[in-house]
């Protein structure tokens, strides 16, 4: 008989599981209403380990989890929170999450780890996350909130890799290094690789060193918003 | 001697916003006139201050081996954290109210806010990664707020001349306040050079 109950609502609403209204969620964080380079959330915790590629992409997964995650478990509960304690309930939501991804980490790759420990923690304290919970999730059903913190995570994550890219490209010669997928593309082969016996295709290539500072990757990231809003002119900025 | 270092490498060599990007998104929302952006700043060094000698303690003494309990909890340690830190800053919150509504209304919204801001997190992780004793946790929760302080209202004064210069339209607003941080970043690098034991 429960189940009977459950299912009639789900029938009368006739809305398609994922239709264009869906599918919107997932794509206007990466361009419109993309977290970094036009809602300016959740810098903090991620642009120091933008040096290096692989962390990156382990950072812009974990993000992305815990934005999704987070989003629907709070919009499950959205009715039962009251107003006043809220933020308490969403940062308990959250840092049960982050300290999932942290231990599911520490057990699987113990290296990146160690480089990432602090700012794994930090996705806690990532506007990003609370952002969308209090913008999106206390006020939408849980599905919509699941893809809309996906879409979120993604677009963070996007620029996440771009600037990685850049900054380890140019900065150390590598992609990927650390990974099993490491690869020496320019410059003196660093002590970054794994496997050191690989020839890079153009050794004359000097690092760059400034890349590796973190102010490089302010440079890049307000470069970035410089080309989307030319690109995109709705986004600039009037006042 | 050594507590002295300490304060000086966190507030001005290790920089919290400028080497390390925490607390950015208020360092970019609030930087908008000086005046606020001394507030917050000043809000930052007392929360820092506070939490991090009490994140100190519940690191050694609740949730290490050696601790009153006698276990290794130290998965529970985000959580603890940000719980700390959220009941820390409505103190700050209610103090402040009462004492000088002034300022509280001058913050508004920004003082909630705090809570997170990852400098303070970040202060305390770092806290543990670096492992200080107590006395050094309180100089690190200082020199940093310090550092946020100081960083702030330097953006804070370079925004409000900003405004009247000519900038291309897509750049304006978020895109120069970035490059310009990556520039002050640069600029605190020269301090590496300085060996504050000289002090």
């Amino acid at each position: 008989m429960a189940e009977t109950t459950v299912k009639a609502p789900v029938e009368k609403e006739k809305e398609p599981l994922f239709g264009p209204k869906e599918k919107r969620l997932l794509t206007d964080p990466l361009n419109d209403n993309n977290p970094i380079t036009v809602q300016v959330l959740g810098i903090c915790s991620a642009l120091a380990v933008t040096s290096l590629v692989y962390p990156s992409i382990i950072m812009a997964i974990s993000v992305t989890f815990v934005t999704a995650m987070s989003s629907f478990f709070t919009s499950l509960l959205r009715k039962q929170i009251p107003k006043q304690v809220r933020m308490i309930v969403q940062l308990v939501i959250i840092a049960t999450l982050v300290t999932i991804v942290e231990q599911f980490l520490k057990a699987l790759n113990f290296e990146v780890y160690k480089q990432l420990a602090v700012f794994i923690g930090l996705i806690i304290t990532n506007c990003i996350v609370m952002g969308r919970l209090e913008a999106f999730a206390m006020a939408n059903r849980p599905w919509r909130s699941l893809l809309d913190g996906i879409g979120n995570g993604l677009g963070y994550g996007a620029i996440l890799i771009v600037v990685a890219v850049i900054r380890e490209f140019f900065g150390k010669g590598t992609l990927f290094a650390g990974s099993p997928l490491a690869w020496q593309i320019i410059g003196p082969s660093s002590d970054y690789m794994l496997d050191t016996t690989q020839i890079s295709w153009l050794g004359w290539y000097q690092n760059n060193n400034l890349m590796v500072l973190s102010g490089a990757a302010m440079f890049i990231i307000g470069i970035l918003i410089w080309i989307h809003r030319t690109w995109n002119p709705k986004l600039v900025d009037v006042s | 001697m050594d507590l002295i270092n300490i304060f000086i490498k966190s507030a001005f060599i290790e920089n919290l916003v400028l080497t390390y990007f925490l607390g950015m998104c208020s360092y970019l929302a609030v930087s908008k006139s000086v005046k606020t952006a001394f507030g917050l700043g000043l809000a930052v060094i007392f929360v820092l201050g506070i939490t991090l000698p009490i994140n100190w303690i519940i690191t050694n003494f609740l949730l290490s081996e050696n601790g009153i309990l006698g276990m290794d909890l130290t998965f529970l340690r985000l959580i603890l954290f940000i719980a700390v830190i959220a009941s820390m800053v409505q103190l700050v919150e209610m103090v402040i109210e009462k004492f000088s509504p002034s300022l509280y209304n001058s913050l508004g919204i920004f003082l909630p806010l705090i809570t997170v801001n990852c400098a303070i997190l970040g202060g305390s992780l770092f806290m543990v990664s670096k492992e200080y004793n107590f006395s050094e946790s309180v100089a690190f929760g200082l020199g940093g707020g310090f550092g946020w302080f100081l960083a702030i209202i330097a953006i804070a004064a370079i925004r409000e001349k900003l405004r009247y210069s000519n900038i291309p339209a897509p750049l304006r607003g978020l895109g120069i306040a970035f490059i310009i941080t990556g520039l002050m970043g640069l600029a605190f690098l020269s301090l590496l050079g300085i060996d504050p034991a000289a002090f």
